[in-house]
Formats: C-alpha cells, structure tokens, sequence
C-alpha cells in the first residue's frame, strides 16, 4: 500500500467526530483561575491613575495586576524566529494605550461572575491623547504611536518609532521608470484590502500551571509552540528553561495563532500566584484585540505593448500593522514578492512602507500578505485586458512564468516546478470560458460575467524555518514519530505519517504520531508560512531514511554480517544472497536488550529555496441590476502544489481557502466609529460565509513535481486564498463594467459604481 | 435554584444558578463535546437536543431544561461514529471544533427529513457554521451517507 498521493483518513479523525476532550478547554485544571482583561475605551490615551482596591475587595478575586506590576522588558508577539523581525514594542501592560481594546488591567478569580464585577469596578482615570486613526497619515505624523525610548527593532527592516514606520524598503531590477516611459500602455492604479478577520472557530485560549519542578506550564492553542516559549519568558523576563509548551488540538488557526495573543495574561498570573490560570477570549474579544490580516493599500503601475506584452510592474504598498507590530515587516514583503513574480518583465520595482496607527495590532492569515499583493496585481492585469479588449486568460497566457524560469522578483529563485500555465487552461475550460464568454444577459435582466485569477505563495521561509521530525523503532516493529510541526486541522500529523509509512515501508497504522510538546519534541518553527508538508515532510522522509540504516547496522551486527550485503524491505532484514533473516519484531527486541545502537533518529532539515505552489481560478456571478446582488454562480480552481500528498486534505483545504478567500470579497468588512472603536465585532456583524454561500466550488490539481521536496510536493495551505478577490471583481466587471478596487464587493459599491445611487 | 433533568438519559438532580446557561451546564457536567464560538447565536457549535429537537445550548438556561432529556453527541456516541466515519473519508472533520455542534445537526435532520435536496440540507444546517472546511466535503459526506442509510448498507463508510 502507497500512502502519499492517497485519500488516507487523519489520525485523529475518530476522536474529533465524536467530540472527545482533546482540546484546551476540555483539558484544563478544572480549578483554573478565570483570567480577563479590562480593555481601554480609548485608542490612544495616557493611565493617570488606576485604582483597583475596590476590585480587591470582591470575594474570590486572586490577583489584580497593572501597568506597574510587570516587567520593564519589551517584547513581540509576533511567532517569529529569533531575531524576530517584528520590533520589541509591548510591554504585558503599559501606561499608554494604543487602541481601543488595548489592556489595561489583568484580573484574575475563582469565578467568571467574580472577574465581571471586578472589572466593573477598577477605576481608571485616561489622560486622552490624539490618535493616528487613518493609516494614510500616520508616517511622520506628529503623534507617535511608539514614543518610548526603550521601542527596539531587532532586524535591519527600515523600522523608525519617531516617524510611526514599522518597515519600509524598496527593491526592483531593472530601469522601471525608463521601461514604463517606453510602454504603449501605462496603468496606474489603487487598491485597498482591509483587516479581515481568521474567524477560526475556537477562539484564542491558553491556560497555565505550574508543574513538580515550579516551571509555568502553557496549554495553548498555538501554530508555534517553540515560539511561544521564548515568548512567553521574554515577556515575563524569566529563563526560557522554565517555561514549557504543549500543543493540544486547536480549533483552526489561519495564520490567527501564530500570535501570542492569550499567552502570556494567564502566564503572569500563573507566575504571581502560583496557581493554575486560564484566559479564553470571547468571540468578541476574537474581534477586537487579535491579529487579523493587514490592512493594505497597493499601488501597482504597469506597463505593455498595445499587443499585451507585460513589460514592467511596480507595486508600492502601504500596510497598517495596528498598534503593534506583530508580522508587520514581513507580510508587507509577500504583496509583491508573491504577485509580481508570475510574469516575465523587463523591470520590477517593489516599495513599501509599514505604518503604526492606533487600530488593533495586525498579525498573520492565511495568504500573509500575498492575498493584498495577488489582489492588486491580478486585477491590473485584468484592466489592461479590458482596456486592450483581450481575452483575460489569453493575455496571461502571453506573460506568465514558466517552469524554469527564473523569478527576478522572488529572490532571483528558478521556477523548478510550475504549471501554472496547465493551472490557468484547465481553469478556464472546467468554467466553460471559451464557449460561454466574458458576459451573458440573461432572459430576467440578471447579468452574468466571468473573471480569472491566478496566484502564487512559497513553501516555507527559505534559509530560515526549520522542520523537524524524531522517528523510533519501538515495541514489536512499531513506530514512534514525534514532531513539532502544528496540526490545527490542516491534517499535518497524518500527512508527516504518510511519508514515514512509505519510505518505512509499513502500514500507517503501525505508526503513533504526537505533537507538539517543546520538551520532547523536536524543534520546529512551527505551522505557518506554508511551511509543514514541505519542510517537516522532508525533514521526516530523510529521518526514516536514517532509521532505516540504523535498523540495517543493527541487524547486521546481530546478524553479523555487513550492513551493505542486507536489505530492508518494511518487514524484515534479509541477506539476498542466501535468504538469512531478522524481522523487525526481533530487531526492536534486540535493540532493547544490551544494545549501544540507537534505533532513535531526529532530522532537521531548512531549505534554501521557497518553491511558489501555483494556482489559477475562474469565478462566474450573476449581478442583479437593481439591486447590485452578486450571486457566485460557479467557481472553478486548479492547483499545482507538487504531489498532492493527501487527496482529500488538499481538495478541503483548497475548498477552505477558497471560501475564505470569497468570504473576504463578498461579505466579510470591518468597519470602525470615528473614535477608532471596532464595530464589527461579532458574526452578527462580522457575516463569514454560510452553507447557504456553499455548493459553488470545483477543484482540480495539475501537479508539477518539486525535486526538493518530499516525494515532490509543495505547499497548499495558503496559496487557495488568494484567487477569490481578483477573479470575482473581474467577474463583476465583465458583468456591469465596475471595478471594485476596495473590498468586500458589496452591492452597494456595485450601484454606485453603476451610478443607479 | 435546584434542577432535575436526564443528560444523556442519565437521571441528574443538580444546585444551579438561575442564569447559567445550559452549554455550561452540560460541559460541567463532563460533556465537553458541546463547544462555544460565539456570544450571539449565530454559529451552532453549541447545538444539543432537548427531548430530541435540536436547540443551541448557549441561548438556552439550564432552568428551561427542567424535566428534560438533555442529548449531546456523547449520548449518541454510535450514530456519531457512523456518520463521522463519512466525514472522516472526505477528509472534511478538519479542525474538529464545529464537528459535534454540526453532527447533532445532522442526525437531526436525518430523523426529521426524508430524501433531502440539496438546498434542503442547505437550509437545516444553514445555522452551523464551518470556517475550515469550506462546506463541501460536509455535504459530500451527508450524501453518501444518507446514501447508505438508504441502501442499508453496513456503518462503516465504505461504498464501492
Ligand atoms: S455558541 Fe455560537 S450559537 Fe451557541
Ligand atoms: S472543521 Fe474547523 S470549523 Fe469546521
């Protein structure tokens, strides 16, 4: 039996269909403080007093702690490597605010109700300063976001705390200016991606405890367990060898978890008081105070020839990183570093500047920048289409990568593996593109239109992310697989088993999998950047492989014969020549019985090249004139992510993505009062899609084969986001001839541009 | 307040604060299946049966469910095995957390409606909400399983 390239059924699917406890709140201490905040009313204000006597005074109450009771040591939430290139700009609670949201005590009780009352009756005198509200403004405003002397940016990213910039740079190849001035065609155009929201269904949640050696331990629903634990002691300035992470399951992530967003509240709690602590955000709180995507505005001018040959592109974004800087520096990097690269110029240029304003912090969803980017760029080209009078699908046809090409924009990497190409004509013919045509009026007056998009992402950050996976011969020929790697839905435990099954040459079954536990397992960065099925897979295909010479060298030496005479063929050791054997069974047995060779391997493995999986999408909708209704009639993808590991888990996690990714165009807005207060703050609000917005998606795969990676595969898990906004906005214009360049599309928008209000 | 009810036809007679809402109540109870994903109604995590009628355990007081039987997917632990199986092949269990809210649904569902259209089943489970799977392998999976169901075929999620 082959595993990989197989619809194998996850590990732990059983457990999850029948609602067994195995995640953060069903794990918990049941005697667990309950761990709030209290939360400025003001985006940008100074503490001048706060009294929290009164609030002492209510029964059960176990510890109240304010900007004075915690370390004088800045930190990033941001779930980066060290040095991370968020800049260290929080402390657990300061004496500025920066956001309406933002904390300003930490109360801790035996009860929720004891908790609730407290908060009501902490006093809190605001000296009200002005804030950065519009991100337009906020570079080189004269009110600073971070004033403090002690901001400290770590990396060498173009951050300046005195002119509210968290990022900036610029880089290209080429003379832009010069190629633009010779073009027959010149756009210049603008668009704004707002702060959507991961809506994971399991809010943020964490709880500690202190275990028999006085060290915190952190349950936490997390992407980055190793991350958290320099995190969190970071944050409560204590040795990292006292903090210890366990990873349970999570209920979805997107990017949201690769934050410490509860993380450290109950952990200075637990720190204080010496006793079990737990915060678990309300959906509200999910909405306010969390690491949504960031808000962006992508300018992309471009150049062609009358006859569509793309000559140059230049994309100059500005993103708003909140009040924090968490994945400021980076995610901007990815808005053209993931758009740009899927045509052939002569130039490229990419600038950006990050900006502080006082809005909630961003963070990390899923696309990570790319989204914006791919938005931006994708629907340019969709004008220049319109405006040369093209086919859309032929004009990328024209101008697109190809496999081995090389990629001046993507850190100058060869497309090793691409089918983009194969992506964008299967695409199109699933939807019907040649025979249907951009627009269609239907017998009702509706108006039905057409649009395409495609995308790229990476697969794991080159040069840095580690993956790594300890494998081990147990009892009887079983296997133990422990990783670092975050499962959170995804599926990754299963799919790191697949590959262990096939290169062991065993039986999934006969494989245990855990994860994530920072004191046994091996270090990974952890899930994020599409980094898992790539990275971690390799990692655990070259430590099976070493396990299986170790299996051999054990093997020959009892068997005493030369490890290179003897094969392995899952089963058994055997000497081909004249049929001598050793099962596995005998050999586990012996390795536990006056044995010095290790039948244990772990294997890390980094990777110095990214390779961009690939997609293309065609969207159909049908508009309602009158009222401007968009209804998504048909959404057709296809994926080239390498092999396809496991072939239910990518069709669902592109179906996921995908709806994600509509969901952001259509629907999903986040909209604030002029004091800066988020108003969108709950479903009631904040409309994800429903099962009524389902049943429109159809997926395909044209797999290229990646040599780099495990049995040839790439990344899934992000690129599938991406391709909704631009593909449905051009649909939209196919139909009733405007642009949406702001998202989500609503009908609203799509009257106005019609000029019907 | 004292309250007395059957949780997953087991006979309970518990002190309770009048304004406890019954989804805390069952998870106290060690029914830590019914999960919470919001404060408004709108995302079904929560959904449990009261005397057989699916309700959301979150807008419900434990107060009301005075004289009930309480059902969460721990109480039908051989159905949920039965249609999660066809969940678990189309790989669309995914995260898991929605999953025990979405399967009373639609086990639900299945003793309520005969020969569902899709835009039937669209309809009665419009009140869960997924943000992992994208819907479309859980409606796979209600197929073929009321496929079965139909054709009795033997639990287990293998068709042909
Ligand atoms: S918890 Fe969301 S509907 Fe009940
Ligand atoms: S499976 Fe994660 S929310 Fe439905």
């Amino acid at each position: 039996m082959k595993y990989v390239n197989a619809p194998v059924i996850k590990k732990d699917a059983m457990a999850l269909v029948t609602g067994q406890p195995v995640y953060m709140d069903d794990l918990a201490p049941k005697n667990c403080l309950i761990v709030k905040v209290l939360r400025s009313p003001h985006a940008h204000a100074l503490i001048r007093e706060i009294r929290t006597d009164s609030a002492e005074k209510v029964e059960g109450i176990a510890c109240i702690l304010t900007y004075r009771d915690v370390p004088k040591r800045r930190f990033t939430m941001a779930g980066q490597t060290y040095p991370e290139p968020s800049p260290y700009d929080r402390y657990i609670l300061e004496q500025r605010v920066r956001f309406v949201g933002d904390p300003v005590a930490i109360v801790a009780g035996e009860t929720e109700k004891a908790v609730d009352l407290a908060l009501k009756r902490i006093k809190v005198t605001y000296e009200v300063l002005d804030a950065v509200l519009d991100f337009h403004t906020a570079m080189d405003n004269p009110v600073l976001v971070h004033p403090e002397e002690d901001w400290q940016s770590l990396c060498p990213v173009g951050a300046d705390n005195k002119r509210n910039l968290c990022a900036s740079g610029s880089e290209g190849e080429g003379d832009v200016e010069a190629v633009l001035a010779d073009c027959e065609i010149r756009m210049d155009e603008v668009y704004h991606v707002k702060a959507v929201q991961q809506s994971m269904m399991e809010t943020f949640r964490t709880c500690t405890y202190l275990d028999t050696y006085g060290r915190i331990n952190v349950l936490s629903s997390t992407q980055i367990p190793f991350h958290v634990r320099r995190i969190v002691a970071n944050a409560l300035d204590i040795p990292k060898s006292k903090v210890r992470v366990i990873k349970p399951r999570i209920g979805g992530g997107f990017g949201a978890k690769q934050t410490v967003v509860t993380e450290i509240y109950p952990a200075i709690v637990t720190l204080k008081t010496g006793k079990p602590a737990k915060m678990i955000y309300t959906r509200e709180e999910s909405m306010i105070a969390s690491s949504p995507r960031h808000e962006m505005e992508v300018r992309v001018r471009l150049g062609a020839n009358r006859d569509g040959c793309i000559r140059a592109i230049e994309v100059h974004t500005l993103s708003n990183t909140g009040a924090y800087g968490e994945h400021g520096p980076t995610t901007v990097g990815l808005s053209g570093h993931k758009s740009i690269p899927m045509y052939r110029t002569e130039a490229f240029r990419f600038q950006y500047e990050v900006v502080y304003t006082n809005r909630m912090s961003a963070g990390a969803y899923r696309g990570y920048g790319a989204t914006q980017g791919i938005f931006a760029v994708e629907s340019t080209v969709n004008k220049l289409a319109a405006k040369l009078g093209m086919d859309p699908v032929a004009l990328r046809r024209m101008n697109i990568i190809h496999e081995g090409d090389i990629m001046p924009a993507y850190y100058g990497e060869t497309a090793s593996s691409c089918h983009l190409e194969q992506c964008l004509n299967r695409a199109a013919a699933m939807i019907g593109w040649e025979e249907k045509g951009l627009r269609t009026v239907m017998p009702d007056g509706k108006i039905r239109g057409r649009g395409v998009a495609m995308a790229m992402q990476g697969s794991a950050i080159s040069n840095c992310d580690v993956g790594s996976v300890t494998v081990k011969l147990s009892d009887e020929g079983t296997y133990n697989i422990i990783v670092g790697c975050t499962d959170m839905g995804t599926g990754c435990d299963t799919i790191i088993a697949q590959f262990a099954a096939d290169v062991l040459e065993t039986s999934i079954d006969n494989i245990a999998v855990y994860g994530v536990d920072t004191d046994t397992s091996p270090y990974d960065s952890g899930s994020y950047a599409s980094s898992t099925t790539y990275l971690t897979g390799m990692a655990a295909v070259r430590a099976c492989e070493q396990l299986k010479e170790r299996i051999l060298a054990l093997a020959a030496d009892k068997m005493q014969r030369e490890a290179s005479e003897l094969c392995f063929d899952g089963e058994k050791v055997f000497d081909e020549k004249d049929g001598a054997q050793m099962s596995l069974f005998d050999i586990a047995t012996a390795s536990m019985c006056n044995n010095e060779i290790s039948l244990e391997v772990t294997y890390s493995h980094s990777s110095p090249v990214s390779p961009p999986p690939f997609m293309a999408a065609c969207a159909e909708v049908e508009i309602d004139p009158e009222t401007g209704a968009v209804e998504l009639l048909d959404y057709t993808a296809c994926v080239d992510c390498g092999t396809v590991v496991n072939t239910n888990l990518a069709r669902v996690q592109t179906e996921g993505g995908l709806l994600q990714g509509i969901g952001m165009t259509l629907y999903e807005d986040i909209w604030y009062n002029e004091k800066g207060k988020n108003l969108s703050n709950s479903f009631l609000q904040y409309k994800i899609p429903s099962r009524l917005d389902a049943g429109k998606i159809r997926v395909e795969f044209d797999s290229s084969y990646e040599s780099t990676g495990p049995f040839g595969a790439k990344s899934i898990g992000e690129v599938v986001i991406n391709t909704p906004a631009p593909a449905i906005t051009n649909a939209i214009y196919q139909a009733v001839g405007v642009w949406i360049d702001e998202l989500p599309a609503t009908p609203e928008k799509i009257l106005r541009g019609m000029k019907v209000i | 307040m004292k309250i007395h009810l059957w949780l997953n036809e087991r006979e309970i007679t518990r002190e309770i604060d009048a304004d406890l809402p019954l989804l805390e109540f069952v998870r106290s109870e060690g029914c830590y299946s019914v999960k919470r994903g919001c404060e408004t109604s709108n995302c079904g995590l929560c959904t449990v049966w009261m005397d057989g009628r699916p309700v959301l355990s979150c807008s419900v007081l434990t107060a009301r469910a005075e004289g009930t039987h309480i059902t969460t997917l721990e109480g039908v632990r051989e159905r949920a095995e039965a249609f999660g199986a066809f969940l678990a092949k189309q790989g669309g269990e995914q995260c898991g957390f929605c999953n025990p809210g979405f399967i009373m649904n639609v086990l639900a569902m299945e003793d309520e409606l005969t020969n569902p259209s899709d835009e039937d089943i669209r309809e009665y489970l419009a009140g869960n909400l997924c943000r992992c799977s994208g819907y479309e392998s859980q409606m796979r999976a209600i197929k073929e399983y009321l496929r079965s169901r139909k054709d009795e075929l033997p639990l287990n999620g293998e068709t042909e």
